[in-house]
């Protein structure tokens, strides 16, 4: 027992010494992460700062001017053009000079003012529909307040309702606070996997894998010695993005850190198991990055992280159960701002290990069937 | 010119023209033979198109909130049959909000609406108010849950304050339109972005892997001392892969029109030639990294770094580029995908919109003849 824990610990030894090695894979495990982060964090945002639009006001009145005045002073939108044609919105919106027209009719202020019901026109770019319907969000949540104001002002009765909204954990809702913290497992485990596919993969292709096996490792050591060193990695790599996260970013950590690796442990083993699992199949270096990257693909789109679980279809959120990358974004985001402790994280904590139970040993089975 | 001189131009080109036929025939052989490319070339598209057509959306849809109600009467539990029948909603029931609370935190439910006991008195005072609790976590989810229930509200809101007498809830409405996309479908957002990402896979990535390990095992070397010249060599390399390429379009293309109903309504041809410029930029991108680095596993690291995830992030395809920060908003225009994003979006989308396509194929161009050239210049037949 003692013995084979020391060779699997030589073994470590050298394939933490074959990967970091060359100074441009140190670089490219290293600093690729931390970069990914930094641009995912300021790029990442489904939240608009600022959109260009157009206005073909017919009406020119002083209710118009005070309803933009509000779309002008949202800080989010700025106007490129007063239009005077419909020809025109066509080639604003068309050309992409804006990204949404606000149309007011001939009759605004005059229905307005006679207490009818008037109708604005939004038209947007729809190319890319989601900001488009964000942007119309926005502007539905401007003409709200003008109703709100117009109503008082002109002595007609408000709403009897008042909404009151909170967002618990995430006050100010912002997109980079749940980015950040599910960065962790998603840049992790795109590492993490791909480098253990191939540490088995380049012994192979430059037969030292053969050599490997004439030596008194077992096929279980074996596997231990490679997967402990892409854990270790894997760990490095979680915390630099933790510490991009709360010394640049400077997004408050709720939770435990005990907690957090605990979760992350298992998450790497998940993670490695599928890479090991990946190089069993594969006989050479680019198979093994292939595969890896055709495995990492339904992974990553599949989490949660781009698109809500709750809006994909039935069968596919079937599938996303055997996803390790699910749970790690949700233990993550929920330790770093909610501050969950391991009694809520079970639910997500055992499907990990049972993934991980179920990957490793079905590569220590190809491994042993592979070498015989 | 002498008729010799013809004659000995004429053959040289033939011989050329043999040369990097035989390299094509020997990359396409190990294209087919190793079953690894094929997965890259042929199943990834096809993973990739099920995933984007069945699998992605944006769209919300039987979001989990619980809707608390202190005290149920008619009036509240008008309310709360209103989140029952909305599509967007599967609404449980509760009495006290501490259940609640313990709910959202066991991710049982994504949102708490809260209507106090008092609610019913006060609505007739005119102040009542209603709390929509979301979880932040996930923020963009939160807001989109926290729009709709907002309307919820609001519509029950006025039909309350309708019983009895006329009021305008508006006055102002808004009608939107969504040029282009008018029901909606994020397949028509998606797909564009689909076909992205495949071109930049094979073009840069699967290239790059392969040049590479030429590097890494010497083969190439072998190359060396053969008449074979280094452009006969980068052609070898381009020509299968770009073949590789216009396939994974061509599927890509058939699955938007036949499977997600994507409509095209530019031009086909100026789909299929700024796709060939965008694959001759991708497949560049590829080239120079394994040549710089001549190691599959840095290569593929940095391809990925530069091509993919740019063109997953940085394109315009899934964020709104005019709202990332300056710095960030520059680094976007040296991405190659951005301009490819912008003319796929236009081309299937809107139109021939010359103002759009123009100047970002004019880019394109651009890129693919000065990387093409940097490929030809990072190239040298010789040991590293």
């Amino acid at each position: 027992m003692f013995e084979a824990i020391l060779r699997i610990i030589a073994l470590t030894r050298k394939e933490l010494l074959a990967v970091l090695k060359d100074p441009r894979a140190r670089f490219s495990l290293l600093i690729p992460p931390i970069l990914q982060c930094l641009i995912f964090g300021y790029a990442a945002s489904y939240d608009l700062n600022d959109v260009p639009y157009a206005v073909l006001d017919q009406n020119q009145s002083a209710a118009s001017h005070e309803l933009l005045a509000g779309v002008d002073g949202s800080g989010v939108f700025h106007r490129v053009a007063n239009l005077d044609s419909i020809e025109d919105l066509k080639t604003y919106i068309d050309e992409k000079r804006a990204l949404l027209v606000i149309q007011i009719g001939q009759d605004f202020e005059r229905r307005l003012r006679s207490g009818q019901p008037v109708d604005i026109q939004v038209i947007a770019d729809g190319r890319n529909s989601n900001t488009a319907g964000t942007a119309i969000g926005y502007i539905g949540a401007i003409v709200s307040a003008f109703n709100a104001d117009w109503r008082s002002s002109h002595g007609q009765p408000g709403l009897t309702v008042q909404i009151i909204n909170r967002a618990w954990y995430n006050p100010n809702q912002e997109t980079r606070w749940a980015m950040i913290p599910s960065l962790i497992g998603t840049l992790t485990m795109m590492q993490t996997l791909l480098l253990t596919a191939m540490s088995v993969a380049r012994e192979r292709e430059q037969g030292t894998f053969d050599q490997l096996l004439v030596t008194p490792f077992r096929p279980v050591e074996i596997m231990a010695g490679k997967a402990l060193p892409c854990m270790l990695i894997g760990a490095a790599q979680a915390t630099n993005v933790l510490l991009v996260a709360q010394l640049w970013f400077r997004i408050p950590f709720a939770g435990s850190l005990v907690t957090l690796y605990a979760g992350l442990i298992l998450f790497l083993l998940a993670a490695v198991g599928i890479g090991l699992f990946i190089s069993s199949i594969a006989s050479t270096m680019q198979q093994a990055t292939l595969y890896g990257f055709v495995a990492m693909m339904p992974f990553l789109l599949l989490s949660g992280l781009t698109t809500p679980i709750s809006s994909m279809p039935k069968s596919v959120q079937y599938f996303t159960l055997i996803n390790p990358l699910r749970y790690a974004i949700e233990i993550a985001q929920r330790v770093y701002l909610e501050g969950a402790g391991m009694g809520r994280l079970m639910p997500d904590l055992w499907p990990m290990a049972i993934i991980a139970t179920v990957t490793l040993s079905a590569a220590s089975w190809m491994f042993r069937h592979r070498l015989e | 010119m002498t008729l010799a001189a013809e004659k000995t131009k004429h053959n040289a080109l033939i011989a050329k023209a043999r040369r990097v036929g035989a390299l094509v025939k020997k990359e396409f052989r190990q294209m087919v033979r190793d079953p690894s490319s094929i997965a890259m070339g042929v199943v990834l598209p096809v993973i990739l198109i099920l995933l984007f057509g069945y699998g992605l959306s944006l769209d919300v849809k039987n979001v989990k909130v619980a809707v608390v109600l202190e005290a149920p009467s008619p009036d509240v539990t008008e309310l709360a049959s209103g989140f029952q029948l909305s599509p967007y909603f599967a609404a449980q029931f509760l009495t006290s909000m501490p259940q609640a609370q313990e709910l959202l935190l066991d991710r049982g439910v994504d949102g708490i609406v809260l209507v106090r006991s008092d609610v019913a008195r006060n609505m007739k005072l005119g102040d009542a108010q209603v709390q929509i609790v979301v979880n932040g976590t996930d923020a963009n989810h939160a807001r989109i849950v926290q729009g709709y229930a907002q309307g919820a509200i609001g519509q029950w809101a006025a039909r309350r304050a309708a019983e009895g007498r006329a009021v305008n809830v508006g006055p102002v409405t808004v009608l939107d339109r969504i040029w282009f996309n008018n029901a909606n479908d994020s397949h028509y957002f998606l797909v564009p972005g689909l076909i992205v990402l495949v071109m930049t896979l094979i073009g840069a990535f699967l290239t790059s892997m392969v040049m590479a390990r030429e590097w890494e095992r010497g083969t190439l070397e072998a190359l060396f001392v053969t008449p074979v010249r280094v452009d006969e060599i980068l052609l070898g390399k381009i020509i299968p892969y770009f073949a590789q390429g216009m396939v994974g379009l061509v599927l890509c293309l058939f699955a938007a029109k036949y499977l997600f109903h994507v409509p095209i309504r530019g031009s086909v041809w100026l789909l299929a030639i700024t796709s060939m410029l965008y694959l001759l930029v991708a497949l560049s991108i590829g080239l120079v990294i394994s040549s710089l680095t001549k190691s599959q596993f840095v290569a593929s690291q940095i391809t990925l770094l530069a091509t993919f995830l740019p063109a997953m992030m940085l394109s315009g395809f899934l964020f709104d580029l005019r709202s990332m920060p300056t710095a960030v908003r520059l680094l976007t225009y040296a991405m190659p995908a951005r301009y490819y994003v912008a003319l796929l979006q236009t081309l299937f989308l809107a139109g021939d919109v010359w103002g759009v396509v123009l100047p970002n194929a004019a880019v394109l161009t651009g890129m693919a003849i000065s990387l093409l050239l940097l490929t030809r210049l990072v190239t040298q037949k010789k040991l590293a």
